[in-house]
């Protein structure tokens, strides 16, 4: 039983989904966490917030680790007396592997780390893919860091205006759609940008997220600023057969993902052929034929009949910049910027690319002002001028529709400076 | 050498990076990676991945809460230590992914994993998530954790997934549909691109603290934060340096209170939430779009904010009712026409819903083609 009376959040204990109420008290019971009253001060004070219908948090102060200037996110509490168990209640974000992959040893030792130094609560993971230790108070902070570092080998995530920590789907380790390894890549750039990562010098923060293919399972177009994409230049790979298999209902199609509802006899041209975006496929009952050079690969034929349809073996990505959400000028999306890119290590083309986008941002953005949103500003013509790209159709949806050009002097014949009175002795006033 | 408090900076260990991905990959998926053929979803949560070896990997995968506490973690890890030989993964939307590479060893986790309750009755590993159907929702902080919220998190998507628990466990939507909850417009859990999006807003402007604002701010930050510039400088009556709001220009974005503490706009009538709909993603069939507001504002209503929970499951009833197989919520909605959307799902239409910020023209309709 714990010390505050929760009636409301006990309410979150009935259905069935996971109660996250119910957990936290299983910790409030059990737990061999350091900060004993960490879990259930704060359901108290989440309590609170159920009767007030507001939050009980206040803004952080400057709190980390000594020379870092990210990684931890400073928390205070409103009622510390009444909650002092979480009346300094810091976040501390710890860079995930590639795609959360973990052993059960790892996992252990970095529970046995936190029961040690914290709350025994976590996130997994935060919104940007660290594994999120939530709650502990200064004096644990470089312990903490230190165990971590010494024992585990393991190191903090991004926060603030610096590298937020890389992102990536779970590629080629699992999946038949990825085009280059995302996780390779993730892990690589990581390390190769821990200055910036650890110690904010930007205008803000900065995203970079890695999907596999243009399906998109960790949400890269819409959420990171730069946001690499994998994708293929050559033909999808057809097995003729197994397309019959998919036609004669030997095969489950979409790999059984709308089982659950009797949606009638499989109907490869109603659910393929037409609904293809750019109508390059027929099948003539005999032959699946594809006309590649007009596939803008959506993945829907691919989704559809996995067992027949393979992604081409000339992969690579394609590189987008600018997405972020509305806060401040209005949600964006990445922008097309490179159409393709080859994904080998040691990724210099891409760094070559990221640290181009960097130097421009540095010089340029104001405070707070995402990299999206410097580039509405300054210009599209001008991150390319910047990255040192020529203008391509693929970049646009359509051309501009109004003719309002910003020419430069040097495209324009004779160029600016002209003679008034040369066109006066022509033109009368 | 432990750490030392007098001299913490002795031996010190810096920019190392994350541990190496490769460490923790089941033997099954190190020897195929890069190999596969093809998956195939076995029933609701169970997936199969065939590599060109002739391998398979089966995956089992589980709705997860993202707020986890460690005896819980430990839970997992002794079910990944029992059946999967130590290995498990999360994913992006924080559903936990447990491996095990045959078949025979896929209904003995299975019917572990259904066993395990916690003393209230929930269950702690529902099995889903996978096809056309409701997975887990994406969230952010809420009142556990966060300083700039409109909304709980951690609450609202407890009481919305047990809304629409069925719609997790079964594959018999028109296509995926992806829920995610943002507690403010800083979207630290990006909504903007989802089916359905649940997001906190704040209706009242930022009240000044004005005893403190001077000492606590940076003025010219406050002001500079402000995106339709309502905010200006003033003299207080007692002669302090303070700001003033420009209540009519306010859009409620809460940036002046990111910049500056002496600015609280959270409130427990003005602050509430917004539903979006429509957004996607992949690429698949169309391009990725946004999600766009159908509902301005649900007071908040803890502990189960019912009128959000009932709002949820009306869209996502009436879309699964009238779309077509392989439809979007948002690729229905264009197809039958915003106006039938709110007629279909019986939603006012009103004037909040007609954009007037930075990019609005592009969103009214330049066309004598609608339906009556």
């Amino acid at each position: 039983m714990g010390k505050h009376k929760t009636p409301m959040l006990d309410e979150l204990e009935k259905g069935p989904w996971p109660s996250f109420v119910s957990d936290i008290k299983q910790q409030v019971e059990n737990g061999k966490h350091v900060l004993k009253e960490a879990p259930d001060d704060l359901l108290g004070v989440m309590e609170l917030s159920y009767e007030d219908r507001v939050t009980h948090w206040k803004h952080g102060g400057i709190v980390g680790v000594f020379g870092y200037g990210g990684g931890i996110i400073g928390r205070y509490c409103d009622q510390p007396t009444n909650f002092p168990g979480v009346a300094h209640f810091h976040t501390v974000r710890v860079n995930q592997p590639s795609s959360k992959y973990y052993t059960t040893k790892f996992l252990g030792d970095l529970l046995d780390l936190w029961e040690k130094h914290g709350s025994g609560l976590t996130n997994m993971h935060g919104s940007t893919g660290d594994i999120v230790f939530l709650g502990t108070t200064t004096d644990h902070l470089e312990p903490l860091f230190f165990e971590m570092t010494h024992e585990l080998n393991q190191d903090l995530g991004g926060s603030g205006s610096n590298l937020r920590t890389p992102e990536c789907c779970l590629g080629k380790s699992r999946c038949q759609y990825a085009c280059y390894d995302t996780q390779e890549v993730c892990h690589q750039l990581t390390n190769e940008y821990q200055d910036e990562l650890h110690r904010p010098a930007f205008p803000y923060k900065f995203k970079f997220k890695f999907d596999g293919c243009p399906n998109g399972c960790v949400a890269s177009i819409a959420r990171s600023d730069m946001s690499v994409i994998g994708t293929w230049r050559d033909d999808i790979r057809i097995d003729q057969k197994a397309v019959a298999a998919y036609v004669n209902g030997e095969i489950k199609p979409n790999a059984g993902a709308h089982s659950g509802r009797d949606w009638g006899k499989f109907d490869i041209q109603k659910e393929v052929i037409a609904l293809c975006p750019t109508n390059c496929m027929c099948y003539d009952g005999k032959t699946l034929e594809i006309n590649n050079r007009e596939c803008t690969r959506c993945m829907h034929c691919l989704n559809v009949m996995p067992q027949a349809l393979r992604v081409g073996v000339d992969q690579g990505a394609s590189v987008l910049f600018g997405a972020k959400a509305p806060i401040l000028e209005g949600a964006q999306m990445s922008t097309l910027t490179v159409p393709f890119i080859p994904m080998e290590p040691p990724y210099d083309e891409l760094k070559d690319l990221i640290e181009k986008v960097w130097d421009w941002w540095m010089e340029e953005g104001k405070n707070r002002e995402r990299l999206g949103e410097l580039i509405q500003r300054k210009s599209f013509q001008e991150f390319l001028r910047v990255l040192e790209l020529d203008p391509d159709p693929r970049m646009v949806d359509e051309p501009r529709s109004n003719p309002y050009i910003f020419w430069k002097e040097e495209e324009v014949e004779g160029g600016w400076t002209r003679d008034i009175e040369a066109y006066r002795a022509k033109h009368q006033r | 050498m432990p750490y030392d408090p007098s001299d913490p900076l002795k031996d010190r260990i810096t920019d190392i990076g994350p541990r190496y991905y490769a460490e923790f990959m089941p033997p099954v998926i190190q020897n195929n990676k890069g190999k596969w053929l093809y998956h195939d979803i076995l029933e609701p949560g169970v997936l199969m991945h065939k590599a060109e070896s002739g391998d398979e990997v089966y995956t089992v995968r589980v709705g997860g809460c993202r707020l986890m506490s460690v005896e819980h973690l430990r839970e997992i890890c002794q079910i990944a230590d029992k059946h999967c030989d130590g290995y498990l993964r999360f994913t992006t939307r924080n559903n936990i992914e447990f491996m095990v590479d045959s078949k025979a060893k896929v209904q003995p986790l299975v019917d572990d994993l259904k066993s395990r309750k916690f003393p209230a009755g929930s269950n702690k590993f529902p099995i889903g998530g996978t096809g056309a159907g409701v997975t887990n929702i994406v969230h952010t902080q809420g009142w556990a954790h966060c300083h700039t919220p409109a909304i709980d998190a951690s609450g609202v998507v407890k009481a919305v997934m047990d809304g629409i628990y069925d719609e997790f466990g079964h594959m018999r939507l028109p296509a995926p549909v992806r829920v995610s909850l943002a507690c403010c417009l800083n979207m630290c859990g990006a909504v903007h691109c989802s089916d359905i999006a649940i997001l906190g807003i704040h209706r009242k402007p930022p009240m000044i603290d004005t005893d403190w604002i001077d000492k606590l701010c940076e003025l010219p930050l406050a002001i500079a934060a402000c995106p339709t510039g309502a905010i200006k400088p003033a003299k207080s009556e007692k002669g302090q340096k303070t700001l003033e709001v420009n209540a009519e220009r306010c859009m409620f974005c809460g940036n002046c209170y990111t910049m500056c503490a002496a600015m609280p706009l959270a409130d427990e009538d003005g602050s509430g939430i917004a539903i979006l709909v429509g957004g996607k993603l992949s690429n698949r069939i169309s391009k990725p779009k946004f999600s766009k507001v159908v509902i301005p504002f649900i007071p908040n209503e803890p502990p189960r904010w019912d009128t959000t929970v009932a709002a949820v499951k009306n869209i996502l009833d009436v879309y699964a009712a009238d779309a077509r197989k392989y439809e979007r919520l948002g690729e229905w909605a264009e197809r039958i026409g915003w106006e039938r959307f709110f007629e279909k799902t019986n939603i006012p239409f009103t004037h909040h819903l007609i954009d007037d910020y930075r990019f609005a023209y592009t969103t009214w309709r330049q066309s004598t083609q609608f339906k009556f």
